[in-house]
């Protein structure tokens, strides 16, 4: 006869043992989420996705990000002159002017209300910033997500031209960290 | 290609990425438009596109096919009367060499469809990238001041 105290252990220790199988993977996927979002933060960082994400309102500039020249800011694009009055939807040296604006489709700073401010942030806080629809213009991470791979704005970082650098992973290594960072329900560093 | 150019259409034929302020001075002999750096960094060749300020130099015209274009040529709303911003430009004596005033003026009357009634910085803000070798900023933002005056006294501005 088998002591009554058995059921009740198997039960529990089989209860347990659900629970851990279950969140396991859930808690692998947030580890696995914030390491990934370390690569994402670098990209974000990167002077390619830095310069029109700057801590004020004006743009930056080259690798060192320097404020951009000519007084330009927020409120020259309030003033009337937008962003694509001399950025173009592509580079000036692909029409044979060397030494002119860079250009892709839709070239312009995040509005002032929703900045998304990228310099100068550490990775947690650009983490939570990302995924908070307050503050990302209303997106879901798989917005996020398309944004970052489809986006002809964001692909041109890739893609930029003259001597500028690029993120320091490929693209399709970013596009697969941040599907982690996704995957994991966006888990923060 | 077609476009339209000062409310009307008109064809060209030249490649896509020519730059839109060679097809306006050479094709379409619109020469108020001007060539400065040739680069977007000083604001003499600035047109309107769709009522947005947009440097010619380096516009490819294919991307302002069937859009909007207005030169400097095409600004007053009839060849006797002057642009509010044209007029003040004549009483404040903004321009000395006045090379770059067609693009100083194109920009003005797009700050004063975003900003009616412009401060000194909004004017600064819109205006520091259309430069003047000769200095004449002082009269320039005098005259946008005096065309905001001007404009909401009822000079009209045809967009």
């Amino acid at each position: 006869m088998k002591p009554v105290w058995i059921l009740p252990v198997v039960a529990v220790v089989g209860v347990v043992g659900a629970l851990a199988f279950a969140e396991a993977p859930a808690a692998d996927r947030a580890a696995a989420g914030k390491r990934a979002f370390a690569t994402v933060a670098s990209v974000l960082q990167s002077p390619r996705c830095r310069n029109c994400h700057p801590a004020g309102d004006a743009p930056l500039q080259g690798d060192r990000g320097v404020p951009h020249a000519m007084n330009i800011s927020r409120a020259t694009v309030a003033a009337g002159v937008p962003c694509t009055a001399c950025h173009q939807e592509r580079n000036s040296e692909a029409i044979g002017i060397p030494g002119g604006p860079p250009g892709a489709p839709h070239w312009g700073l995040p509005p002032a209300k929703t900045p998304m401010t990228f310099e100068g942030r550490s990775a947690g806080a650009l983490c939570e910033q990302l995924k908070d629809p307050a503050r990302n213009g209303n997106r879901t991470l798989p917005a996020l997500l398309e944004h970052v791979t489809h986006d002809p704005l964001v692909l041109w970082g890739w893609n930029p031209g003259g001597k500028r650098t690029t993120p320091p992973v490929p693209h399709a290594a970013f596009v697969e960290a941040f599907g982690t960072w996704v995957a994991s329900g966006g888990a923060c560093p | 290609m077609k476009l339209v150019v000062n409310g009307k259409p008109v064809e060209v034929a030249v490649p896509e990425d020519t730059p839109l302020l060679w097809v306006l001075r050479e094709e379409l002999d619109l020469p108020g438009t001007k060539f400065g750096c040739g680069r977007a960094l000083c604001g003499a060749c600035t047109v309107h596109v769709d009522g947005a300020p947009k440097r010619s130099c380096v516009t490819p015209v294919g991307d302002v096919a069937d859009k909007q274009v207005v030169t400097i040529e095409g600004l007053a709303p009839d060849p006797a009367t002057l642009h509010p911003v044209q007029q003040a430009w004549i009483e404040e004596n903004a321009p000395q060499c006045g090379y770059c005033q067609a693009g100083q003026i194109m920009t003005a009357v797009a700050l004063l469809r975003a900003k009616p009634e412009p401060t000194d910085a909004d004017i600064d803000a819109a205006m520091s990238a259309n430069l003047c070798r000769c200095g004449t900023y002082p009269r320039i933002r005098r005259a946008v001041h005096s065309a905001a005056r001007a404009i909401k006294a009822g000079g009209g501005d045809r967009g």
